[in-house]
């Protein structure tokens, strides 16, 4: 009986549960001094002294982190407090390698655009302002399903607007504005598509899940309710064919499965969805002839040095082998023979592999899953299934995005034209991750902050009343009797 | 909803481990034969990141290291190129090394295992891995003398140490500048693609790659033989030959360049003046086994590494009679290097002890620490110590009252035998001069020399060892003399 009390006492009183901002603020400090030591070192390594830049960026990122920091303590205080540490870092990493990279004449020619960091770091900056805009603004992420189906076609109309544009390095992920840059509309298609899927499916998931016959221990769908991943199966086979781009198409398909999963808690639909992905993608395998080269490239990528060099794909993977278990050194690598623009943005792993080494790309694979699965986190610990939808939703597009770069990178899967989230020089890609995480962050903040309906005052009395005489104190309104609540848990029948 | 969250959550933590279980195979498994794919530029940035290792003659560098703007970032500079281009060989960012620049590459550019602890070292405070040195055994006095004499015609000289087999001289002509194809530039690749096409082969090492016949300087072999198998008890017995000679089993005559004594003529007279007739009918009378057995005692038929190759000097092993004649006085398949010839001298100087020719003393770190001292080696005892000291007296009549009477150096014993080789199909092409000889100390022989001269330009008649080859011989022994 006591045993109960005690566990009742604790979670009503959330009011004493910590809301985690100072273990924040003391994360973010190593979050920033990190890629500020990292700056100095590749300047110590280049030119042997500290580059005289480092005092400007560490206070730029110092002050990107510092405002980020205290807008969360303003508008978002009982988030996550990993979320935003471990987007600075990356960020903030990610910067020092463009910087380095910078510094390679080779790869930082005009007809490549010149220097990418100082770009980068705008970017960021903007990123970051829309990071807050969105804990400003968007009070509550259910406002968010009101947009359910204009998400829909707004993420329609982005992702086939690159069809018009021409193709970069193979694939058409951009969109083109002259005299302004280029956009990779897929970043943000990506968050959007998880609005629409989370709206979609929360008003759906009832029929997807119940309707359904069993055949060899599967609840097979209803042919009928085949409609809608036959609909985002054939719209992602559309883009893979016009775009050429086998990433894209893994992550949007692959982030409908998964949400798909989530929502109707049949595995049927996984099945469903694998069988539909791998048939399409071997379809296209075999016609695509971008597709074919990449896929050729994957399987062998010291295939015809003796006639044309060694292709971009070989140069990675010495680039990977140069490293080793510790890494060059920052600074000291050579993945400037990558060549081109990718060195910078597609291929940045490489340089971190070969001058971070094993144990560094190793570390930095593991922020991301740390940030992966705080966003499953956040799922599990959101109250309405909308949230929860969209949680798991945007931390698998993260985990996708992440899958298929790494490990087109490192020669695991074929190579798609994707870029590491807050690690790799796009501005398109870094301001969609920040405001990825802003969600992310709105979405946790609304999990565990305190029911507005309590007062403090009158809460801290019940608190107190109820360690004096447990069984004397009437009940609570219900709020969350444990973080992983389901407040709206469909009745199987 | 929360239990195919879980199973979300597991499943992202796989596609990470999977991540990390392939990052670990391409970054751990697989990294050396990434890392040292022949194809990964990175091995060639390490190679010129910093500057190569020296290579030192009488205590000076005859290379050197200059920086460049591209992505080696040092190249290699040559002091007298063309004069040492036999010995260094070249060091090229596109065309790789050779001679001692690639035999000795490894200690040249810092990457041998026994400059490791240094290296670890340097890693350790902070320095940048450094080359060392090969300190070689040559002359350079002796070298210039030989390379100048030479000058315009086409040759090669050999010179060593016969006491200890060190290599005093090596050079060849024509010859190239390595500095001008160390880099890799447009230039460089223009140079290289001029020398390779130059039907003179200015980047054949003569000395030690090219073999020549060595007409009648091979009858020091012959008489060696001759000597050692007793044929003759003494050099001044007559050697009851026939004048004219028929090639046994044949009709042909084997004829003397002019009218020379050599009917019955002892060897020393025979070899005074060259008498093809005498030393043809010895090899004859000695047969193939006893002639190759003593053409193998002095090095030849085999591979010799100097450490740098040495191609073999042929004596064939296989001949009927009249071409086992024709061997025993140069002519026929034999063919021997400028150093083979060297070596023979050698060995009849240093009292039938044949020493393994050599040209680096020593390698060493960049501490200047010896990592690998040369120590001589004996190769065999090419002929009896009487033999040879008949055979000094023999070939010191040639440069006394011989052939080789411009070889003289006043106030010095000097032994040496001349050779005109003829060569080309019916003899046609024009004749290979030679000159081999030695000169003699009191504290015994400190210089053996081959010098043969090819050359097109000069006229049929003037080409004869003791014209052409035996001056260049002289100045290099005078120059290993002076010392």
């Amino acid at each position: 009986m006591s045993s109960i009390s005690i566990s009742t006492t604790t979670t009503v009183t959330p009011v004493g549960a910590p809301n985690r901002r100072n273990t924040e603020l003391a994360l973010l400090v190593f979050a920033v001094l990190v890629p500020v030591l990292a700056y100095a070192n590749v300047g110590l390594a280049k030119d042997g002294s500290v580059p005289g830049g480092m005092f400007g960026y560490g206070l730029g990122l110092s002050l990107l982190a510092g405002t980020a920091h205290l807008m969360v303590r303003k508008f978002a205080p009982y988030s996550d407090p990993l979320i935003l540490p471990i987007t600075t870092l990356l960020n903030g990493l990610g910067l020092v390698l463009i910087y380095r990279l910078d510094l390679e004449p080779s790869i930082t020619t005009r007809a490549l655009g010149g220097p990418k960091a100082p770009g980068q770091l705008m970017w960021s900056a903007l990123a970051v302002a829309l990071f807050i805009g969105i804990l400003v603004f968007l009070k509550d992420h259910r406002i968010l399903q009101r947009y359910t189906y204009i998400s829909g076609v707004v993420a329609l109309v982005l992702l086939i607007a690159p069809v018009f544009f021409p193709a970069i390095n193979g694939s058409k992920l951009w969109i083109v504005i002259p005299g302004v840059g280029s956009l990779q509309p897929g970043e943000f298609a990506k968050i959007i598509l998880a609005v629409f899927f989370a709206g979609y499916l929360m008003v759906k998931r009832d029929a997807l899940a119940l309707a359904s016959r069993r055949f060899m221990g599967l609840y097979l769908p209803r042919g009928r309710d085949l409609g809608p991943i036959l609909v985002i199966w054939a719209l992602s086979m559309m883009i893979l064919v016009l775009e050429d781009d086998l990433g894209s198409t893994l992550l949007y398909f692959g982030l409908f499965v998964v949400m798909l999963y989530i929502a109707t808690e049949r595995i049927s639909w996984v099945v469903v969805g694998l069988l539909l992905a791998s048939g399409g993608a071997t379809a296209v395998g075999l016609t695509s002839p971008h597709v074919k080269v990449r896929i050729h490239n994957w399987l062998d990528p010291f295939a015809g040095i003796a006639q044309h060099g060694a292709s971009e794909a070989a140069q990675v993977a010495w680039s990977f082998g140069s490293g080793g278990v510790l890494g060059e050194g920052l600074g000291q690598g050579f993945s400037r023979l990558i060549g081109g623009i990718g060195v910078k943005s597609d291929y940045i792993l490489a340089t971190v592999g070969e001058e971070l080494g094993l144990a560094g790309l190793m570390a930095v694979l593991l922020l991301y899953m740390l940030l992966i699965e705080r966003g499953i986190r956040i799922a599990l610990a959101a109250r309405d299934p909308f949230g929860k939808l969209l949680a798991i939703g945007l931390a698998s597009a993260m985990m996708l995005q992440v899958f298929v770069v790494a490990g087109g990178v490192t020669g695991l899967i074929p190579l798609t034209g994707m870029t590491m989230p807050f690690l790799a020089q796009g501005g398109s890609s870094v301001v969609a991750n920040w405001a990825l995480v802003a969600i992310l962050l709105r979405i946790s903040d609304t999990a565990r902050r305190p029911p507005v309906s309590h007062h403090h005052p009158q809460r801290k009395r019940f608190a107190l009343l109820r360690r004096l005489n447990p069984s004397a104190t009437p009940s609570p309104t219900p709020i969350a009797s444990s973080t992983d609540a389901e407040p709206t848990q469909v009745v199987r029948l | 909803m929360n239990k195919p969250l879980r199973r979300v959550a597991i499943f992202c933590g796989l596609l990470i481990f999977a991540l990390l279980l392939r990052d670990n195979w391409i970054q751990f498994v697989e990294a050396d034969s990434l890392k040292n794919n022949p194809n990964n530029r990175r091995i060639a940035i390490n190679e010129y990141a910093q500057p190569r290792g020296d290579i030192i003659v009488d205590g000076k560098a005859i290379t050197g290291s200059t920086t460049t703007g591209g992505d080696f970032k040092y190249k290699r500079t040559y002091t007298d190129g063309p004069m040492w281009a036999p010995v260094t060989g070249f060091a090229s960012q596109a065309y790789g090394t050779n001679m001692l620049e690639g035999v000795d590459d490894n200690i040249l550019n810092g990457t041998d295992d026994r400059l490791f602890f240094n290296n670890t070292l340097d890693m350790l405070t902070g320095k940048n891995k450094q080359g060392g040195d090969v300190v070689t055994t040559l002359n350079a006095k002796a070298q210039a003398a030989a390379f100048n004499g030479l000058g315009n015609k086409k040759g090669a000289v050999a010179a060593i140490d016969p006491q200890t087999g060190a290599i005093l001289a090596l050079a060849s002509t024509p010859s190239y500048d390595p500095s001008k194809i160390a880099g890799n530039s447009k230039s460089d690749q223009a140079n290289w693609q001029s020398l390779n096409a130059d039907s003179n082969q200015p980047m054949l090492n003569r000395a030690l790659r090219e073999t020549y016949p060595p007409g009648s300087t091979f009858k020091v072999v012959t008489a060696a033989a001759a000597l050692d198998n007793g044929l003759y008890a003494s050099i001044d017995q007559p050697t009851d030959s026939p004048l004219p000679y028929t090639l046994p089993d044949t009709t042909t005559q084997l004829n003397n360049e002019g009218n020379i004594p050599c009917k019955n003529a002892t060897l020393r007279v025979a070899l005074q003046y060259s008498c093809n007739t005498v030393y043809g009918h010895i090899g004859a009378q000695l047969g193939l086994t006893k002639m190759l057995d003593q053409a193998k005692k002095f090095g030849f038929d085999q591979d010799l590494f100097t450490p740098v190759r040495a191609v073999p000097s042929v004596f064939p092993e296989k001949m009927n009679a009249p071409q086992t004649a024709l061997s025993s006085i140069g002519q026929f398949d034999t063919a021997a290097t400028p150093l083979q010839m060297a070596m023979v001298a050698a060995a009849i100087a240093n009292d039938g002890k044949l020493m393994k020719p050599y040209m680096v003393d020593q390698l060493r770190a960049p501490n200047l620490n010896v990592i690998e001292q040369t120590t001589p080696q004996i190769m065999g005892q090419a002929v009896t110590p009487q033999t040879a000291q008949s055979l000094q007296q023999m070939m010191e009549t040639v440069v006394s009252s011989g052939t080789g009477t411009n070889a003289q150096i006043p106030g010095v014993t000097v032994g040496g035998k001349t050779g005109t080789a003829q060569h080309g199909v019916a003899n046609s092409a024009l004749p290979y001069a030679w000159f081999i000889s030695y000169a003699k100390t009191s504290s015994g022989s400190p210089v053996a020399v081959a010098v043969v001269v090819e050359d097109g330009e000069a006229n049929r008649d003037d080409i004869s060892g003791g014209g052409l080859a035996a001056p260049i011989a002289k100045s290099v022994m005078e120059a290993v003399l002076n010392k």
